[in-house]
């Protein structure tokens, strides 16, 4: 394989540098129009996404940026309850809604020339909302039962919610977005509407409008239909509580009947893409790559599972895109027979060596060379493109830094990659969990506790 | 305002674009291997998508697990390639290979850049032509599909699938779960896996889409290329299966907060004459949007759940109507009573008119939105081909939909919709709910 590698280096470079026109423009009332042209089907997209998330919820009503989702397909002055999604249903689209710590977002997919339509209603529902304490009551039943089936169904869900918890020992990212079950139960019409009020308007807002549409016309529209909202006044600068100086490692064992397969998850605090400063997330970017991308050939699974056999599986992961400090997580599954402490071990000698060792060149310009090709693959969904305008501007970022996103992770060098590996992998700054079952018999009880590191588990120290 | 627009937009609704923007062509190559083929050269590469029906369905007797194992091993060598050479060789070609195993196919996608396509098909072909098996490679992934089977035994929505499909179907490929037990799986061999390569990729389960940057002779070359080495016969497929499962609840005892039930009854055959009657049935009674009936009833009305929803499983060997629910342990027992109530209602009564109107303008308007990316037409295109529907079907579907009438819905509905049959499967500890069988 080695000769048809340096043929694809030597062609890597001629990959076509395409992009999808994207246009755009702010109005008076703040509202900031993003529209990105894909003319190969007769389909539009559009979406608002606000500036407001679980991480900027009033302590102690956890949830409730994601309750107010729910609610806001209830109804309005213009629009009776359940009628936006029924229309747009009756025209042959669909629509719904997503809400994540540092934004809401809300999309209908429809044919191009319905998009009027979607905008008035959309711009309908930004300051009219209309909600009853009937609405409320039968719609935080069915939030709490969304938590069940996605949470508390799911020992692995669990087991993620601890961890951030332990990860933010100060920052609201260490709240689940659906919401703690305690606080979610005592949500009221007050809470939403407060949230409601301050955070939906066009101020704090981003209309994305993708497909077979000229930007002209969006924008005309978006005048004629966003253009009369009155945005929030006095709305301050986004600022959440902060990490300290994280000095120690957590760590923490989570047991549950339903986790059949034990495994070690560690995350480490790392930082986010920052307004003109990316190159730092793009190092972590193509480090995370490096770490665990593949399967076969990053440094992980290649030394765990299949070098050592250690491991069914190994991983890391990293969302670059994100308002305040983010997480950079490596994991193992280990082989039946192998324990989690013996497992901690070789992941740990696993980056232990990668950091002594440095990166594959090979390796290297392979990674880089699929974010090249990603490229041209994600040309073809128009909604992923617009996405990732939509994550970038509610995280802090510019168009423009969303546009020289693919260069910054281009122009990234192996020590750049070494240099933020070093910074970011250290357990000063981490959380290390281990998931499995509770022991059946004293016997595995006893088994389990031999195993066990010197550190306390059971509790978070720190 | 609102409505005025919605007065205005209802008025021009004759002028929809009914019809999706794609031509199709059918390729056969210089070889005799037949595929069809949407060009789009705006983007520098193409999606192809191979199917192989039988898929798991085509197991040999004892065997449950070999050809899901098989599947999981394509990328694990070939040719003179370990599975570190291979993966190495897809990365530097940004290839994108998926292999997937289900039912009804063994499903194979792949995209790849224009620039560095032959590249990206030679190595496509040793995958599916060549594959070595490497026996320790094989105990790897045997570990892997282990801890599948281990993990499945305790997940609720997999226990209740699991319990639903050996009551409904026995004995028949479809009554077992593909990935197989602990002993089936512990038991394979490697020449298992070499007959189940055998008994799964050959000319006579092909299925062949491509959309994207390539002509129709490029196509027909690479046609040859990748897939004209394969044998001529595989094992053939099985016959129907036999619904075994009769009306009532069953209940599979778990430890967990919210219980799952799965449900469901016979179905209707696609070749049916009333099929598209059945079709708009479902999407009024479950189907996916956030105003079908039963999202009302048991979510918007009454809170009892996060999802519910229908649909018809047109399977190769079982044609049914199913659904499935979540729903609090002391709440389910509710979710289920209202489930039936709209069985009921709807079988009695059929649809309102404007029910009928809103779903048909709901099919008929998303139909054509689905066709906007390459790999998501591949996907249909190849579908059409399994499903035997003529390659001028995208043009003709959205009149069936539109010839279906109130009578025709409701002639179907008394016939399809049996609230005395409807199975229940609930894993859980609902409070309330007697078990029947």
């Amino acid at each position: 394989m080695r000769r048809l590698f340096a043929v694809l280096i030597a062609l890597a470079p001629a990959l076509p540098a395409l992009a999808t026109e994207v246009t755009t423009r702010t109005l008076d009332n703040g509202l900031e129009v993003v529209v990105l042209e894909d003319h190969r089907a007769p389909v539009v997209v559009h979406q608002v996404w606000y500036k407001a998330g679980a991480a900027d919820e009033p302590p102690g009503k956890s949830g409730i940026a994601h309750y107010l989702e729910h609610l806001l397909f209830k109804g309005t002055d213009d629009l009776e309850e359940g009628e936006l999604s029924a229309t747009v249903a009756r025209h042959g689209g669909s629509d719904n809604a997503f809400t994540h710590w540092d934004y809401t977002g809300y999309w209908q997919r429809v044919a191009a020339d319905r998009l009027e339509l979607m905008m008035e209603m959309e711009a309908d529902r930004m300051r009219d909302l209309q909600i009853d304490d009937v609405d409320i009551a039968t719609e935080r039943e069915v939030i709490l039962e969304e938590r069940s089936q996605r949470v508390d169904s799911n020992p692995y869900r669990l087991f993620g919610e601890q961890k951030m918890a332990a990860l933010y020992m100060n920052h609201p990212y260490g709240i689940p977005v659906i919401g703690w079950r305690h606080e979610m139960e005592a949500l009221d019409l007050d809470d939403a509407m407060a949230f409601y009020r301050t955070y939906y308007a066009p101020n704090n807002a981003i209309l994305i409008v993708a497909g077979d549409v000229a930007p002209d016309e969006v924008f005309a529209l978006a005048e004629e239909h966003y253009g009369p909202l009155a945005p929030t006044a006095g709305l301050g600068p986004r600022e959440r509580p902060q990490e300290p100086p994280q000095l120690v490692e957590r760590r923490m064992t989570f047991e549950d009947p339903r986790i059949s397969e034990p495994y070690v998850s560690r995350d480490y605090l790392a930082p986010a893409r920052e307004p003109g400063a990316q190159e730092e997330a793009a190092a972590l970017v193509i480090l995370s790559g490096i770490l665990g991308g593949n399967d076969f050939t990053s440094v992980l699974p290649r030394k765990l599972v299949h070098e050592d056999q250690t491991a069914l599986y190994a991983w890391s992961y990293y969302s670059a895109t994100s308002y305040d400090a983010t997480s950079f997580g490596i994991g193992i599954q280990p082989v039946p027979g192998v324990g989690l402490e013996q497992a901690e071990a070789a992941l740990d000698d696993a980056l232990a060596e990668f950091l002594e060792e440095g990166i594959d060149d090979e390796q290297f310009e392979r990674v880089k060379f699929q974010l090249r090709a990603q490229r041209i693959y994600a040309e073809d969904s128009t909604r992923h493109l617009a996405e990732r305008y939509g994550r970038g501007l509610t995280s802090g970022l510019t168009v423009e830094d969303v546009q020289a996103w693919p260069d910054v992770l281009q122009a990234v060098t192996q020590e750049d990659v070494m240099a933020a590996a070093r910074a970011v992998l250290t357990r000063d700054r981490a959380v290390t969990g281990w998931g499995r079952a509770p022991a059946e018999t004293e016997e595995e009880a006893a088994a389990m506790d031999a195993s066990a590191p010197d550190a306390p588990v059971e509790e978070v120290t720190q | 305002m609102i409505r005025i627009a919605l007065a205005a937009c209802l008025a021009i609704a004759a002028a929809w674009p009914a019809r999706a923007a794609v031509e199709i062509q059918e390729v056969t190559s210089p070889g005799g291997i037949t595929a069809w083929l949407v060009e789009e050269h705006s983007i520098p590469f193409t999606a192809l998508e191979i199917r192989f029906k039988g898929g798991a369905s085509l197991e040999a007797p004892g065997k449950r697990g070999a050809i899901n194992l098989m599947t999981w091993m394509l990328e694990e060598g070939s040719g003179e390639m370990d599975s570190q050479a291979f993966a190495a060789a897809q990365e530097a070609l940004a290839a994108k290979f998926d292999f997937d195993i289900g039912n009804d196919t063994l499903s194979v996608s792949a995209k790849f850049l224009t620039e560095i396509r032959d590249a990206s098909v030679d190595l496509l072909k040793t995958a599916l032509t060549d594959p070595t098996f490497p026996a320790e490679a094989m105990e790897r992934v045997r570990a892997q599909a282990l801890a599948r089977i281990r993990s499945d035994a305790t997940d609720p929505e997999e226990i209740a699938w699991d319990a639903f499909d050996r009551a409904a179907f026995g004995d028949h490929p479809y009554g077992s779960d593909k990935v197989g037990t602990l002993e089936s799986v512990a038991a394979l061999t490697r020449d298992d896996l070499f007959d189940a390569h055998d008994r799964v990729l050959t000319k006579d389960h092909l299925y062949v889409s491509a959309v994207g940057d390539i002509t129709p002779e490029e196509l027909g070359a690479l046609l040859d290329t990748l897939l004209g080495e394969l044998p001529d016969e595989g094992a053939s497929y099985p016959p129907m299966a036999e619904l075994g499962i009769e009306g009532g609840v069953n209940i599979v005892p778990f430890d967990t907060p919210q219980s799952v039930a799965v449900f469901g009854h016979a179905g209707i055959r696609r070749d049916d004459p009333d099929f598209f009657a059945a079709f708009v049935l479902n999407q009024i009674l479950g189907g996916g949007d956030l105003s079908s009936r039963l999202f009302t009833e048991v979510r918007e009305k009454r809170g009892l759940t996060y999802g519910v929803y229908t649909y018809l499983a047109d399977w190769d060997y079982a044609k049914l109507l199913m659904g499935q629910v979540q729903s609090a342990n002391d709440k389910v027992a509710e979710a289920i009573s209202v489930i039936r109530d709209e069985w009921a209602k709807v079988a009695e009564t059929g649809v309102t008119a404007e029910e009928l109107e809103d779903a048909k303008t709901y099919l008929t308007g998303a139909y054509p939105l689905r066709f906007d990316g390459n790999g998501r037409i591949a996907r249909i295109l190849v579908g059409m081909q399994l499903s035997d529907l003529p390659i001028d079907y995208i043009e003709t579907r959205n009149d069936k939909v539109e010839a279906v009438t109130l009578e025709d819905v409701k002639r179907v509905a008394a016939r399809l919709m049996r609230p005395e049959d409807l199975h229940f499967t609930v894993v859980g500890q609902p409070v309330g709910l007697e078990a029947t069988n």
